[in-house]
């Protein structure tokens, strides 16, 4: 049992158990889900869990990205919600060209995707170069694009708002007709087996967590600590284009100020609450995913009850506190410690008996 | 408690999970004792002092300090200094980015506020009175390790403490600051302190200690007068059985005939790195084991750092097997059949989170490629097979590294190595701070796989170690090759007079 306390996913499933167990109790509606018809006439369900399903998409793709930069670098990335700003406007200029309201799409979405993918992925080797190769420390050097970010999205377009009319486009951010289960879950599970086979059959893994544990033996190992690292901010690039392409097809527009805003802060908690260590080193890829889920779940609950969006981080906060003093690993060894005495006295009154 | 006694610890149990570190263990000592530590890796030296100086809570026993009429408890390493307990660990605990005086009064603050200028003069009064040669407001990573270390005896001494702890403080000292290091424990002792003194260095033992306690597998094998256990006998405690391997090894296949007409396995021509040595010639052959020697600071890992690409290489000719190849970086040299054991375990050696497995494999993963991990049956099938070979006590091969001891972590990194089959493998201390049995573990590998074809350069700081293996020794002074002994040179007194720059100059 005290093994229990000390698996990575014992506090995201914990967490979720609690969340689950509080809306049981407070209001079982939660988790109620019905089929309806949009106004197209296409079956989909809705409910609060479906909510979580939808938006804890978006997280769990950023959250894989966010785990190997984390684990490479040992640093988080800020800049992700201002990149998803500049993918998100890059989709939209190739979609819509240089008529903002353009009746017809002036290129295919996919070639307008892997236009946002292969620039998401430029921008995350900057982040990635400023680490890697600059040494400086990756919360300072994503500051750069997080202050900067919005502003390029905005230019992208000339500080217009872009609409895409095309009924098709918004089908990555809800549903595909025909399928009730909003879309964004399908491409998370695309991007979940994707790394998964990727940690598989490659040694993505080992060298990540290796030059993040030490980066001087795993040079010497024959290792390129600076390329792994930089690497990692490449795969977020990629997680982060893959994110916008949802964001913005849930609007069919883009609000540069408001879209994906603290998304990264959502992130890099999901890492934290899949157990996963700040600092780099060894990491736990499913423990984030599902720990991304968790965030979602926590928000849809807050906002259930009415808590409004400014207030959201302060309780958010609250979760921040709980999972620092849980993962500690003092406070860890304490419970284990606990456990074995009651189970130990357990025994022992029985053997009495 | 006996009469005298400053510390007495009577029938100490503690449990890790899956293992008992320690069971029953008595340890006496006196005032004005130097009183040595002794035992294998794992015999339970590091948890005793642990448990002595509150990192670890004891699961069973007592201690008794002088001076407290009921057993004490130690709850942390701040409550053992409180109580007079001090201790110098094997790894340096002090900030490298804080000044000299600083780290000596870290922590010990007494009121409110730092009188900056009176702290710098208390220092540098203190390091002057040991003869350390470092400056009060100097940065301690500017500091040498030797230096560093014995700031932190300073620390420890200034303390006013009744028993100190050296774990371990001669493994990266040279002979000098060694004889300092005796000088001040003798000073000590004179007033009374007890010192617990826990080595590798059986010379040390004998030239400074008045007692020996033994330790084995987590048992007290003994308590011994020092003039009472020879050497022979301490050894043999040590390790558990009657043995004489340290005199079985040498003077065996010491000498190396070259196989006429075959090129060198490994050549360099004037080879110079930015690590700050001279431009070096070298060279070794099929099955020959030669080493580089010379003083702490010579330049020793730097030669061999420079050979696998370690540093940056800034000029030189190197040849393979005859051909001409270009290391610049560590994935070079090991495409070329090389291995490197670096100098320092902790830092260049293990990747501590990761299992004994994922260490064993590392290096001949990347060999392989990022886009062909090993199967986990095949990763087993490696770990499993060289955790026998080379005897390598871990719970399972699931195991951190970090939480093995250092001889059975030097173990893992030289299957790693073995794994890939180099042709030539260099072994930068590799008996550095682990046991003797290790250690002749160790000196009888690196022969057979010689007489195996294996081309190996080995490093140690202990001569005679030197002596045993190498059939060639490359010597070198102030970062600059300076001689090269084969045969009959290969002696104690003419390395020494070689590194000293021979009788010309005396």
């Amino acid at each position: 049992m005290s093994k229990i306390f000390r698996n990575q996913l014992f506090i995201p499933i914990a967490a979720l158990l609690l969340l689950a167990v509080f809306n049981l109790i407070a209001d079982p509606s939660f988790f109620k889900i019905t089929l309806g018809y949009n106004s197209a006439g296409d079956p989909v369900l809705s409910g609060y869990l479906m909510t979580i399903l939808d938006y804890g998409s978006e997280l769990a793709i950023l959250a894989i990205g966010m785990t190997l930069v984390t684990a490479a670098s040992g640093g988080q990335d800020i800049s992700v919600g201002a990149a998803i700003a500049i993918s998100g406007s890059v989709v939209l200029r190739v979609l819509c060209g240089r008529d903002h309201h353009a009746e017809t799409m002036q290129a295919p979405i996919i070639v307008a995707f892997l236009i946002s993918c292969v620039v998401a992925m430029i921008f995350g080797a900057f982040n990635g170069a400023l680490v890697a190769f600059f040494k400086i420390q990756p919360m300072v050097a994503t500051l750069i694009l997080f202050t900067a970010g919005r502003s390029i999205a905005a230019w992208i377009n000339n500080n217009e708002l872009p609409i895409v009319n095309e009924i098709s486009f918004s089908y990555f951010g809800g549903f595909i007709p025909g399928i009730p289960v909003p879309t964004p879950f399908f491409i998370a599970l695309a991007c979940v087996i994707v790394i998964f086979l990727a940690l598989k059959f490659t040694n993505l893994g080992l060298y990540t967590q290796s030059v993040g544990i030490n980066e001087s033996s795993s040079r010497l190992n024959g290792l390129n600590p600076e390329f792994i690292k930089f690497l990692a901010f490449i795969i977020l690039g990629l997680c982060v284009a893959v994110a916008a392409l949802i964001k913005v097809s849930r609007l069919s527009t883009i609000n540069y100020s408001v879209i994906a805003k603290d998304i990264e802060m959502d992130a890099i908690l999901a890492v934290a609450l899949g157990g996963n260590a700040l600092s780099g080193g060894k990491f736990n890829m499913g423990a984030s995913i599902l720990g991304a889920y968790v965030i979602q779940f926590l928000t849809t609950t807050l906002y259930k009850f009415n808590v409004p969006a400014d207030a959201l981080p302060a309780y958010k906060a609250v979760v921040v506190i709980l999972l620092v003093v849980f993962s500690a690993p003092t406070v860890r060894e304490f419970f284990s410690g606990l456990w074995k005495k009651m189970t130990k006295k357990g025994v022992e009154a029985n053997a009495k008996a | 408690m006996k009469e005298n006694a400053i510390l007495e610890m009577k029938a100490i149990d503690k449990v890790f999970p899956g293992v008992l570190a320690l069971q029953g263990v008595d340890f006496t000592l006196c005032e004005g004792e130097i009183h040595a530590l002794m035992g294998e890796n794992g015999a339970g030296k590091s948890t005793l002092i642990k448990v002595l100086t509150g990192v670890y809570a004891k699961d069973n026993g007592q201690i008794y300090l002088k001076g407290y009429d009921k057993p004490v408890i130690i709850r942390s390493p701040q409550d053992a200094q409180k109580m007079g307990i001090s201790t110098v660990y094997q790894e340096i605990t002090l900030c490298p980015n804080l000044s000299v005086a600083e780290n000596m009064y870290i922590g010990r603050g007494k009121g409110s506020g730092v009188n900056w200028k009176k702290m710098n003069e208390d220092a540098t009064k203190i390091l002057q009175s040991l003869d350390i040669p470092a400056k009060a407001d100097q940065q301690l990573s500017s500091c040498s390790i030797a230096v560093q270390q014995m700031v932190a005896i300073a620390r420890a001494v200034d303390m006013d403490c009744k028993v100190l702890i050296l774990d371990e403080p001669t493994s990266s000292l040279d002979e000098q600051e060694v004889e300092k290091l005796f000088k001040l424990m003798r000073d000590l002792k004179a007033r009374g302190v007890g010192i617990i003194f826990v080595t590798h260095f059986l010379d040390q033992v004998y030239e400074v200690c008045d007692k020996i306690t033994v330790l084995r597998d987590g048992k007290l094998v003994g308590e011994y007068e020092i003039k009472d256990l020879p050497r022979v006998q301490l050894v043999s405690k040590m390790l558990g059985k009657e043995l004489d391997d340290l005199s079985d090894i040498s003077g065996e296949s010491k000498k190396y005939e070259a196989q006429p007409g075959l090129a060198p396995v490994f050549e360099a021509k004037q080879l110079v790195s930015d690590a700050g040595i001279k431009p070096f010639d070298f060279y070794i052959q099929k099955g020959e084991v030669n080493g580089f020697t010379g003083l702490l600071g010579s330049g020793r890992s730097e030669c061999v750092r420079a050979i696998f690409g370690a540093d940056r290489v800034l000029g030189g000719n190197v040849q393979k097997d005859g051909k001409a190849v270009k290391i610049t970086k560590p994935i070079d040299a090991m495409r070329n059949g090389i291995g490197y054991l670096p100098e320092d375990r902790k830092v260049d050696g293990i990747v501590g989170d990761l299992s004994v497995r994922e260490n064993i494999i590392l290096a001949l993963q990347v060999l392989k490629g990022f886009f062909r991990p090993f199967s986990k049956a095949e990763a087993n099938k490696f770990a499993d097979e060289y955790i026998k070979l080379l005897d390598i006590k871990t719970a399972s091969a699931d195991t951190p590294i970090k939480s093995l001891s250092g001889g059975n972590q030097q173990k893992v990194i030289l299957a790693r190595w073995l794994l890939t089959h180099p042709d030539y493998l260099i072994l930068d201390e590799p008996t550095r701070g682990i046991d003797v049995g290790t250690k002749v573990d160790i000196q009888k590998l690196v022969l057979k796989l010689a007489s195996e074809g294996m081309s190996i350069t080995f490093i140690s700081s202990e001569t005679d170690e030197m002596l045993r293996t190498c059939s060639r020794m490359i010597v070198m002074r102030d970062r600059a090759v300076v001689g090269e002994l084969t045969g009959e040179e290969l002696t104690q007194s003419k390395i020494m007079n070689t590194i000293a720059g021979g009788e010309a100059k005396k």
